[in-house]
């Protein structure tokens, strides 16, 4: 099937939770819901599911409308953040409730519940209780409950927010794979920007509300349309500074001055936001005296605010311009992601390197440029 | 807002409809029909226009006495059951056992008044209070106690008083006990690092989170007491004198008694929009609290 | 001010607990010294929760003795430890204001008024809350919630340690930064012991300077973010600790060979005495593992290649054996067969999961 919303909002009690969101989503595809907590991902997965009706616009299924359709009579299996499994039930009878209830027969059924325990890797597990399983066993658990029934779409509400990191990892590698193997269309929900990359398929970035972008997922993570997507799909988060570029310098927040470079050279005058990630920040201890000559390259002073080291990797937080800004302001922070171990004492003058090919260039209303296009990698 | 997603839903709640305009509208109509004639029996019957109305607020006149003083003596009922119940019920959940095979014989033990029929409370109080045979009236007496609750109206309200907490303080508890377990631990936990006194924990965290459920539990205590009847006709009859006359009682002595239908159907009106109101005014405080909660506390 | 040293703690749920199996926590010795940044790291059911509870007076253990410097605070309460505890959802008292929230611990402990005034102010200033300190606190975002059950251990001038439970799972990742450098910066200015529980890896290593790795109720490994990366003293510290975790894979050794399947692996140092009948395993993290043209280094067989934004992943085989390999900018491969360059430096060898140290001799040892 294919899932189309076209113009769909919803408003609840003068809150608006989603405003006019159009989404087409084919067969066979897997689909991220990305965004913070109340972005509307919850909103707009009831939507889909037909649990409740968006207050105007419409939901097309094949390009049949079926908005006000009632979910009892839509093709639809959700998996939630919380383990919801039968306590009393064992795994087997878990798996195999769907199916009961559309009456199949006992051959079938065996044979679909196998399938799914199979591919969930809960064959072990099947005459246990989901309460002697593990978070993840439980999890697994209601994602083969949703798989067996072949519902056209399975919605999966941050399924797996509650599972340690390990576990995490463990099943977010498999999913891509179950899913393939599968066929149905899959809407995904996650807070965490790592796992929609991982999840790979396609991103719907959500903020307040809004589709700020809906594209496949490397696409929409390196060529953001606007600030708001860049800014949902950045973990560490994005550096976001403000410029105004006038002739061949441009002029920061902080009141420093750099030359006109990269993308900042074409552009007309004018306020402009440059977007920077973690992973792109180099950075230079001020009393080290190579130099980097590659062209072009952007210098800005900063003094560290706090170090991270996670063993191989360090995060840098610094603050930029003169020492009487060095609060937490978020327009002065930056965080940089280096690699190696980097141990540098608070209040160390730094020099912070951006290569201009790496900056994603954002217009006064917030819509990229599009001339860092093909450039950040 | 919701949209009805399918029209059909109008037919499954027709029957209610139904139900509830022969049981309650129909009935009401009758009163509201009674409540502006006089009768002198054989059926029939004058316009009387507001007239019971106005003599019944008034309490000069032998009808608006009669009528003040019920009401003042159910307010006065309602006041003394609910300064007792509740505070005694929040005590008796806040003691109550937590875990273990205590908790469901607790929860059987305070699940028992409430589950007899209130004519019989009525009755085993009679019995059990009786001067000549009841075990506490004729023990207090042996203790030198004067007791007749049918000659002193002091312990004939006293009597009613005890038995309506024996019997409904378990409904106030049980409310408050399932206010309390859905305390999570680390509140406990927080405020004894925090190092909170126990009263401290009471007001801070117990009291707060037990709003919800003890606004509900006055609302139910308020509303039963003020419209009680079973029990006191049963133990008292509203003796002695007009001592427990409540406005039930008065209203059944008025409408079979005296057959006084205009007069017992303005009464009755009356009697309904005061508890209408107080419900009124329950329901928006209700709310209102409920509006000061944030709308999720967890992300989800 | 206070150090807290472990006395050979151990802790079972049972009254009656006859073997290692029916402790929850075995046998721990260790000190917090005053003024660290721990983290307690392992996964649900490690133990780990059952240690904060130990440290915190609401479980006292089966054996051992906790002392706070020389003060036996085995079988004192909470509230007679100096300690303070953020959980893992906020708890604020919700009928309070934030002023009054942060307030609340001095008022019990009868500070006067001015005193307790000042108090708030300047931990409020600190946590960045002074515009918010006359909202009501259950009115306000995950996050500034957590902030403030911080803040009512920060206002006691008795808090020796603050223990984190999870303190951010209910925080969204953005935010997460934000608090996370908060801690840190608190951390660094108030000369406090803080002990950090959770399962997340990353808030472990970046918030503690030393980790303590838990796994089935005891302690496998204590050590610097960098050592934990480094020099993993057992396989699940490798596997555990890194995202993908250490490569595992079963060997045997020959001198300073090492072989998977037919695959030989040059080795840095030499493993004369590996006990007999324990598991051989080599590890070597995906960071130290580097896709290469095919001919070059060790021959693999490319299954996937994984884009995590800042860097691609390469999940291949070895001689049959799964493994996660960096993939450098700008390679290009024919097929899905490849090579890998490992750093003999960074391979270790296990004998039973756990660290075998070897010898930088240049002797061909004989195995």
């Amino acid at each position: 099937m294919t899932l189309e919303l076209v113009n769909v909002s919803r408003t609840v009690n003068a809150a608006s939770h989603l405003r006019d969101i159009s989404l087409r989503l084919e067969n066979g595809s897997l689909n991220v819901l990305l965004g913070a907590t109340l972005a509307g991902k919850t909103s707009l997965m009831r939507l889909m599911a037909g649990l409740d009706a968006p207050t105007t616009g419409r939901v097309l299924v094949d390009g049949r409308d079926v908005t006000g359709l009632s979910v009892k009579k839509r093709s639809v299996a959700m998996v939630y953040q919380q383990f919801i499994n039968y306590p009393a039930l064992t795994v087997y009878e878990n798996i195999a409730s769907p199916l009961r209830l559309q009456r199949l027969p006992r051959a079938e059924i065996e044979a679909r519940v196998n399938e799914a325990a199979r591919l969930l890797k809960l064959t072990p597990y099947l005459e246990r209780t989901p309460l002697a399983l593990s978070g993840g066993q439980q999890q697994r658990t209601a994602i083969a409950r949703a798989l067996v029934k072949r519902a056209d779409l399975v919605l999966l509400d941050e399924p797996l927010a509650n599972l340690d990191y390990k576990l995490r990892e463990e099943l977010r590698e498999e999913l891509p794979r179950i899913f393939a193997s599968t066929g149905a269309v899959f809407v995904y929900a996650t807070t965490e920007p790592t796992e929609a990359l991982l999840l790979g398929g396609n991103t719907a970035s959500l903020m307040e509300g809004r589709l700020t972008q809906f594209g496949p997922t490397a696409q929409v993570y390196r060529h953001p349309a606007d600030l708001a997507t860049a800014q949902v799909f950045s973990d560490p988060p994005l550096n976001a500074l403000r410029v105004v570029k006038s002739g061949g310098t441009v002029l920061l927040e902080s009141g420093a001055v750099v030359p006109a470079t990269g993308a900042l050279a074409t552009v007309p005058d004018g306020t402009y936001t440059v977007g920077v990630r973690a992973h792109h920040l180099e950075v230079e201890t001020v009393a080290r005296a190579e130099r980097d000559h590659r062209p072009g390259i952007i210098r800005l002073g900063a003094r560290v605010a706090v170090t991270e080291v996670t063993g191989s990797e360090s995060f840098l937080h610094m603050d930029m311009g003169t020492a009487d800004t060095g609060s937490a302001d978020a327009g002065h922070r930056l965080t940089a992601l280096l690699p190696g171990v980097h141990r540098l004492e608070p209040g160390a003058p730094v020099e912070v390197l951006i290569d201009p090919r790496h900056i994603l260039l954002f217009d006064a209303a917030g819509n990229n440029t599009g001339t860092a296009l093909g450039a950040a990698a | 807002m919701d949209k009805p997603l399918n029209n059909r839903a109008w037919w499954l709640v027709a029957p209610v409809f139904l139900i509830v305009a022969f049981s309650a509208i129909v009935p009401i109509m009758t009163v509201v029909n009674y409540s502006v004639q006089d009768t002198f029996g054989n059926n029939q019957f004058f316009w009387n226009g507001l007239g019971w109305f106005q003599e019944l607020l008034d309490p000069s006149t032998e009808l608006g006495g009669r009528f003040f003083d019920a009401l003042w003596r159910n307010l006065m009922f309602s006041a003394i059951i609910l300064a007792i119940e509740v505070p005694l019920g929040i005590l008796v959940a806040l003691s109550m056992p937590r875990e273990g095979w205590k908790v469901a014989a607790t929860l059987v033990v305070m699940a028992l008044p409430l589950l007899i029929p209130w004519n019989v409370v009525g009755t085993i109080w009679q019995v059990f209070a009786r001067a000549d045979i009841g075990l506490a009236g004729w023990g207090l007496n042996a203790l030198g106690i004067p007791y007749n609750f049918t000659g002193d109206p002091l312990a004939a309200w006293i009597t009613i008083v005890v038995m309506d907490v024996w019997h409904w303080t378990s409904l106030v508890a049980l409310l408050c006990y399932a206010g309390l377990k859905s305390i999570p631990d680390a509140y406990y936990q927080a405020a004894r690092i925090d190092g909170a006194s126990r009263w401290a924990i009471f007001t801070t965290i117990q009291l707060p989170k037990m709003n919800r459920v003890l606004l509900i539990a006055v609302l139910l205590r308020f509303m039963d007491s003020f419209m009680i009847y079973t029990e006191p006709f049963v133990l008292t009859g509203g003796g002695p004198g007009n001592a427990t006359t409540f406005l039930s009682i008065d209203l059944v002595k008025l409408a079979l008694g005296q057959f006084d239908l205009g007069k017992a159907a303005a009464m009755s009106l009356v009697y309904n929009l005061i508890v209408l109101a107080v419900c009124w005014v329950f329901y928006t405080v209700m709310t209102h609290a409920g509006s000061e909660r944030p709308q999720r506390e967890i992300a989800g | 001010m206070a150090s807290i040293t472990l006395d050979g703690l151990a802790h079972a749920y049972r009254p009656d607990p006859r073997g290692p199996q029916d402790y929850a926590l075995k046998e721990i010795n260790h000190v917090w010294r005053q003024g660290g940044a721990y983290a307690l790291l392992g996964p649900s059911g490690c133990g780990k929760t059952t240690l904060l509870n130990i440290i915190s007076g609401l479980v006292v253990p089966t054996r051992g003795k906790i002392l706070f410097d020389d003060r036996d605070v085995t079988h004192l309460p909470t509230e007679a430890r100096n300690i303070a505890q953020v959980f893992q959802f906020p708890v604020v008292y919700d009928t309070m204001t934030v002023r009054e929230n942060l307030a609340f611990p001095l008022k019990n402990r009868r500070m006067p008024r001015e005193e307790i005034a000042r108090r708030v102010e300047e931990i409020a200033s600190r946590l960045d809350m002074s515009a918010v300190l006359d909202r009501k606190a259950a009115n306000l975002t995950a996050d500034a919630k957590q902030k403030i059950s911080l803040g009512r251990g920060l206002v006691r001038e008795d808090v020796a340690a603050i223990l984190f439970d999870e303190p951010l799972t209910v925080i969204d990742p953005h935010l997460k930064w934000q608090l996370r450098s908060t801690l840190k910066e608190l951390h660094r200015t108030l000369d406090l012991t803080m002990i950090y529980v959770t399962h997340d890896q990353t808030e472990a290593l970046t918030f503690a300077d030393t980790v303590v790795v838990m796994h089935d109720g005891g302690v496998v490994q204590t050590g610097t973010p960098e050592e934990l990366f480094e020099r993993p003293a057992h396989t699940f510290v490798g596997h555990f600790i890194g995202s993908p975790g250490m490569n595992v894979l079963p060997a045997r050794v020959e001198g300073r060979r090492a072989l998977i399947g037919d695959v030989a692996i040059e080795l840095a140092r030499a493993y004369p005495a590996l006990p007999a009948g324990e598991t051989i395993e080599l590890g070597v993290r995906p960071e130290f593992a580097t896709l290469a043209p095919a001919g070059t280094g060790v021959p693999v067989a490319v299954k996937r290649i994984d884009d995590i934004g800042r860097a691609r992943i390469a999940r291949v085989e070895i001689a049959g054996q799964p493994a996660a390999a960096m993939v450098p900018e700008g390679l290009a491969l024919n097929g899905d067969e490849a090579g890998l360059r490992l750093d003999p430096r960074q391979i270790h060898i296990y004998a039973g999961g756990v660290l075998v140290p070897g010898e930088a001799t240049n002797r061909e040892g004989a195995s």
